[in-house]
């Protein structure tokens, strides 16, 4: 971990107190939306686990808590903590905006909490991922605004004459969901937690999916690239590889996602022409994501032993592998006789969760493992044997959960489609149910060894911030960099 | 969709392809075969410790961003996608589906045809056609009325042999043909919270359960009034309109006090959907013979 105390010459006084309660919440976020997943893949293997306080815990209000709180709360987390101390140190300059930071911080943990009140209430404007009524709306607006102000505003003042590749990442991210988050949030409210989407029909599912399919696209990996293009050279202490590569898979990536969602909406109501074109860019996406993937594990060239005794570089590298398999399965699902058989299946479960567990989860984790010694003034973790137990948990939990979903998804997909001699249906729905049962088993497990490993993780944290340090007592003030 | 959108959606989408490949093309300069040594030339930037190689872009990396808009092209040439432009091979999902249709029924109409001929008494008793009605059952059936027939709250039992609408052979295809609306008009109005328990006991008695018979006596008028209009001076019930027979123990929609109660101040919306446009003739054909064997005697069941 040598590279941590890389002197990074004359600069100011960064902004650490908010990178440290980010990489905190990230941990404990993390925790809570791991933990509802684990529960309701539990509920589709043992239906009585929805009656544990009905309606509340009913899965689907629970499922859209999961998937906001894994997303925005532990993935939002991770993307706000990592993008303040990324953009400070590569740009030499203190976080701009004052009390924004801070606002930006609690504003977050707000609109958290609000999510984790609403949802289980069944507050919900029905619009995956975007699920959230329109005052709470509003606040991720105002709150995401002030991220924007701070980011930007760091930039701006920058002593580098460059900016990095890391922060084109971060700030494409910011800015797109600023623009997704409000226009498909466009609603008219009837009440104080009802409101009806400003569109309607085709056009609100394409608004939907534009958004949705942008979440993943820009949210869960621009953002993700940016950490990714910052904590894997900085772990490896090795240059990264190609700034060619980085600028050609940059606005090939963000120029070309943007069109995507449609490919969420085949054999449906919008017109052939805007499925074929979503299908179409979904397919030349295929070479814009695997451009981060090389530039992130060739970085590693000449520094490959370096796995053998980091686990944190071993999150960040695997965490890439599952990033190029995801991000070539999603144009291959995106092609329309692919997506006849996946559509409705655990194939799509699986896959968002290889991205979601694989890519965006590992990442993140590395990036704290990397992170928390810094901000606590550590030399290393409190003991980097856990993080190799939480590696090992991590990634065969993330195999048996997409390996699971997959068998599923492919039956489930063979069996609604097998017909008879007689041109009737094989099997009823409930038979593709049942035959799903061992998979669901497997997928629990799965999501369980991805959780257990989260609760290692906030024990090593807990340790590490208790742990005494020499450091600390000599500066007596924000720990940094020395 | 108008000229305008058209040549729109075709201006941004070629735009930003070209403006992607342009980016592509004018970064590969010092392109490099992979097995020739990387140039490993750093460019310079330096941000908190991490500089940065000009490596040349992977070269079976580019010839695959290549190949994508290749495929691209020539699926944009072939399949609709470029605004109003219909692509050369005139595909649309909607004649995707018809022909795969055609080729369904072509398939399928000698299969289910060759009973079309045969009188739905005799088909009940076709092993074969009774294993194919099976099947049709459970794919279209057996949703609401349970995989056995056996029904569910506010779904007809299609194997006791108790008919809403007649259980004679054509009455049955009928009822498949075109669907019925089964409704029991809400009566809270009319007759009040006391009216309704009276003629809650009268329905009761109809069926010989156990009852007040008082407040029966008063429910009688009530009944005579205003029900037998539907379900019979003697409560029988009338196939014609698909009144339940109200004497026979058999509850579409629950038997006990609280649920007639319901009934009668809320009324029923009971509604089988027309098939004749889902399933065609020849298999409406075959699945009426299948509902009409579920009441046969077992012994004559297949």
């Amino acid at each position: 971990m040598s590279s941590n105390l890389v002197a990074a010459g004359d600069h100011p006084v960064y902004d650490y107190k908010v990178v440290r309660q980010f990489a905190i919440m990230t941990i404990v976020w993390g925790i809570v939306g791991m933990g509802v997943g684990v529960l309701i893949a539990a509920q589709l293997y043992w239906p009585q686990l929805n009656d544990i306080f009905q309606p509340y815990t009913h899965f689907g209000r629970l499922r859209p808590l999961h998937t906001n709180a894994v997303i925005f709360a532990f993935g939002g987390c991770a993307l706000f903590g990592t993008s303040y101390y990324v953009v400070q140190r590569t740009c030499q300059a203190k976080l701009f905006g004052g009390w924004l930071v801070p606002f930006t911080f609690w504003g977050w943990q707000l609109v958290i909490v609000l999510a984790a009140i609403t949802l289980p209430l069944g507050y919900t404007t029905s619009k995956e991922y975007a699920e959230l009524e329109w005052p709470i709306d509003i606040l991720i607006a105002v709150v995401w605004v002030s991220y924007a102000i701070v980011f930007f505003g760091t930039i701006v003042k920058r002593k580098t004459a460059h900016i990095y590749v890391a922060n084109w990442f971060y700030g494409g991210f910011i800015l797109t969901v600023a623009v997704l988050h409000i226009v498909n949030s466009a609603a008219i409210p009837v009440s104080w937690m009802k409101s009806y989407s400003a569109y309607a029909g085709a056009a609100d599912a394409m608004v939907q999916w534009w958004y949705g399919h942008n979440a993943v696209g820009f949210f869960l990996t621009a953002g993700f690239l940016g950490m990714m293009y910052y904590f894997v050279p900085k772990q490896a202490d090795r240059p990264v590889y190609s700034y060619q590569l980085s600028i050609v898979h940059f606005w090939a990536l963000i120029s070309i996602y943007i069109w995507a969602g449609a490919h969420h909406l085949h054999y449906s109501a919008l017109p052939d022409w805007a499925q074929s074109l979503g299908m179409v860019m979904s397919l030349i996406l295929l070479a814009p994501s695997w451009g981060g993937m090389i530039n992130g594990i060739m970085t590693l060239s000449g520094a490959w032993h370096k796995l053998r005794t980091d686990p944190t570089l071993r999150f960040l590298v695997v965490s890439l592998s599952f990033y190029g398999m995801s991000t070539f399965e999603g144009p291959m699902m995106s092609i329309k006789t692919v997506n006849a058989l996946s559509h409705n299946t655990d194939w799509t479960i699986g896959h968002v969760h290889s991205g979601a567990l694989g890519w965006v989860a590992m990442i993140s984790i590395g990036a704290v493992y990397h992170l928390l010694p810094i901000l606590f003034g550590r030399k290393e973790m409190y003991s980097v044997r856990l993080i190799n137990v939480h590696f090992w948990l991590a990634t065969i939990g993330t195999v048996l959960y997409i390996a699971s979903m997959w068998v599923n998804g492919i039956m489930q997909g063979l069996m609604w489609r097998a017909f008879n001699d007689d041109g009737t249906l094989t099997y009823s729905f409930v038979e593709a149910v049942q035959a799903s049962y061992p998979g669901y088993l497997v997928r629990f497990i799965g999501g369980a060894f991805f959780f257990s490993g989260m609760l290692l993780m906030a024990y090593n944290a807990y340790r590490t911030a208790q742990a005494p340090s020499e450091e600390k007592t000599q500066t007596g003030a924000e720990p940094q960099a020395v | 969709m108008s000229t305008f959108w058209s040549l729109w959606i075709i201006g941004l989408t070629l735009i930003n392809l070209v403006l992607v490949l342009w980016v592509l093309l004018a970064n590969r300069k010092v392109a490099v075969r992979d097995d020739e040594t990387p140039e490993n030339r750093t460019t310079g930037h330096v941000y908190d410790g991490i500089e940065e190689y000009d490596n040349p872009l992977p070269r079976w990396w580019f010839k695959m961003f290549i190949a994508t808009f290749i495929f691209a092209g020539a699926y944009l040439i072939i399949y609709p996608g470029l605004g109003a432009f219909e692509g050369l091979a005139g595909w649309t999902q909607e004649n995707q589906l018809e022909k795969q249709q055609m080729k369904a029924d072509a398939l399928y109409s000698e299969q289910f045809g060759k009973y079309n001929a045969m009188p739905i008494a005799e088909l009940a008793r076709d092993r074969d056609a009774m294993k194919m009605g099976l099947r049709l059952f459970a794919n279209n059936c057996a949703v609401c009325h349970g995989a056995d027939g056996g029904g569910n709250y506010g779904f007809p039992n299609l194997t006791d042999n108790d008919w809403l609408w007649g259980g004679e052979p054509e009455t049955i295809k009928q009822t498949l043909i075109n669907g019925r609306k089964g409704i029991m008009p809400p009566w809270a109005a009319i007759l009040g919270e006391e009216g309704i328990a009276e003629t809650t006991e009268y329905v009761l008695s109809l069926s010989g359960r156990e009852h007040d018979s008082e407040l029966a006596s008063a429910g009688a008028e009530h009944f005579q009034r205003n029900c037998v209009v539907c379900h019979g001076a003697d409560g029988s019930g009338n196939h014609a309109l698909g009144a339940p027979n109200l004497t026979d123990d058999i509850w579409l929609y629950g038997g006990q006090p609280q649920d007639i109660r319901q009934t009668l101040r809320d009324g029923r919306n009971g509604v089988m959907p027309a098939q004749k446009e889902l399933l065609k003739e020849s298999r409406i054909h075959l699945l009426a013979a299948y509902v009409y064997s579920l009441s046969l005697p077992l012994d004559e069941q297949q």
